[in-house]
């Protein structure tokens, strides 16, 4: 099991959330995150005082996959939210040590899927 | 009695309500962090009850009532007695007394909440309430005594001061300044970004103090006339100049022209026409409405962070510059032609105007300096003036009020 956190360009969300659907990745939690990477944030001025690199909106989606679904569902995240330029996001994958479902207490890759 | 003069003088003095709460309130509490909106609803509501209060008990007496030596009213209308239906003509002819009264009650309300700005976010909530019944009272009603009060000594010298310039710009700009530097800064302030929390609250609280200022300006005609009907359009002017400089020259000299830009200009523009809409043409508002801009644009962006003082909201910036603009203006602009019972100023050949507007000045700034100081270290010895430093991390709102403007969870 691995879990999959992705940081994209907030207006990707949905071309990202259709693409993972295209390849059987249903379940996911999205959440609105400030960061910043090489694109570096925007100046912003407030009564002429200038403020550089405040931080930039991204989302956050943490998406638990099995095994076999870890490749498709990047090839689908990096597809939807790809455009090429500095400030696109990135994708982490670490290892998912237990999952547990809440409502049937079902655990590990049955619990995930 | 004027059926018409009474009908706009009421509805002015309800514009003019509205400037305060919630036009101010709304401008300022979206400049602050979302830690303290609540702070300043409060205090803005807390202002217009108290002062309210105030004015009908004593304050009102105080500033307007029998003079006394030319230096304050004496209290035999405290409580309102006497003054009701039967018009004053010292004040007003065609109006009920009372009329003038709740009129001139609501700028003695949005004086004190002016000051808010400069101290934002730093003060507790007990120390503000007595400050601002002390300042309203050892302050405003002695200053409006002197330039608007029957026998008051600047009005007798032919001080012009149309709708407030001095009496309510300048006295708590200055008043502001000097609680920004003996308060000292806020905590953090110079090392990170202090940056307003909601600017849509910011840009819909400067629109409604546009449109309360007609009742504010046009208002002070006391009458529903021609002289009324000029200060609304050299309000409207002077404030559309402003807005509109202020965008140009923060778009020459960084780049972009903000939202926040436009909107302080504005009230800079509506803060210097003040003293001046009801003595002044429409060219000439337009005129001070550019002028205004520049030098506030200059005080707040360039001078306030080489000088380095906290004056959180720019109340000292905006009102206490744009009205010292408008009151030097008022001497320079002032004529006759638009309004016999004025004076003329320096360029219809009269020096002798802008001498006694400047006398004017000197006196309300170095009273407002002097009691602002004086009232400041009373209530900081008796109770402290400033939140402690944990409770100005965690916000005034929690802290002051027991209560948090936003939910990030259900």
């Amino acid at each position: 099991m691995k879990l999959i956190i992705a940081i994209i360009q907030p207006h990707k969300l949905d071309a990202v959330k259709a693409a993972l659907e295209d390849v059987n990745v249903n379940l996911m939690t999205v959440t609105s995150v400030l960061g910043q990477g090489r694109q570096k944030g925007m100046t912003e001025i407030y009564r002429g005082a200038k403020e550089a690199g405040g931080l930039l909106t991204k989302v956050r989606l943490d998406i638990a996959v099995n095994e076999d679904f870890v490749e498709p569902a990047i090839k689908a995240i990096t597809k939807g939210a790809h455009t090429g330029s500095v400030g696109d996001g990135k994708i982490f994958v670490v290892d998912l040590v237990e999952c547990v479902r809440i409502s049937s207490a079902e655990r590990g890759s049955k619990a995930v899927g | 009695m004027n059926s018409g003069d009474t009908a706009w003088v009421l509805m002015s003095s309800a514009l003019v309500l509205l400037m305060t709460m919630p036009g101010l309130a709304f401008f300022y509490g979206g400049l602050v962090r979302r830690k303290n909106v609540l702070s300043i609803l409060m205090q803005c509501f807390m202002i217009l009850c108290v002062i309210s209060l105030q004015w009908v008990l004593f304050g009102y007496s105080l500033a307007f009532g029998p003079d006394f030596h030319g230096i304050i009213g004496n209290l035999s209308w405290a409580g309102l007695n006497g003054v009701g239906a039967q018009p004053n003509p010292d004040y007003a002819a065609t109006i009920p007394h009372s009329v003038f009264m709740t009129f001139q009650m609501m700028f003695a309300v949005i004086t004190p909440a002016l000051i808010i700005g400069a101290y934002a976010e730093r003060v507790k909530f007990s120390a503000f309430l007595i400050f601002t019944i002390l300042w309203a009272t050892f302050v405003y009603d002695p200053l409006a005594h002197w330039v608007w009060g029957a026998g008051g000594w600047l009005k007798s010298l032919g001080a012009l001061d149309y709708a407030g310039g001095i009496v309510v710009h300048v006295s708590s700009g200055i008043s502001a300044l000097v609680l920004a530097v003996v308060l000292g800064k806020r905590v953090g302030y110079n090392h990170k970004p202090i940056r307003p929390h909601n600017l849509p609250f910011t840009v819909l609280g400067a629109a409604l103090l546009w449109f309360g200022w007609f009742g504010f300006n046009a208002g002070s005609a006391l009458a529903a006339d021609g002289i009324a009907a000029n200060a609304f359009v050299t309000t409207n002017t002077a404030t559309a100049a402003a807005g509109l400089a202020w965008a140009l020259i923060e778009w020459w000299h960084n780049g972009s022209p903000t939202v926040l830009g436009v909107a302080t200009g504005a009230v800079a523009g509506l803060v210097a026409i003040t003293p001046a809409c009801g003595f002044v043409n429409p060219m000439n508002a337009m005129f001070i409405g550019i002028m205004v801009s520049l030098v506030c644009y200059i005080a707040v962006a360039v001078i306030k962070g080489k000088v380095g003082y906290d004056d959180s909201l720019d109340t000292f910036g905006v009102h206490g510059v744009g009205g010292t603009v408008g009151t030097i203006a008022t001497g320079i602009f002032a004529e006759k032609a638009v309004n016999a019972t004025g004076n003329n100023g320096l360029l219809f050949g009269n020096m002798h105007q802008l001498l006694v507007q400047c006398i004017m000045w000197v006196v309300a700034v170095v009273f407002a300096v002097v009691m602002t100081y004086i009232l400041y270290k009373i209530v900081d010895a008796v109770i402290g003036m400033r939140v402690e430093e944990k409770n100005e991390i965690v916000g005034l709102d929690l802290t002051q009020q027991s209560e948090a403007a936003y939910t990030v969870i259900e």
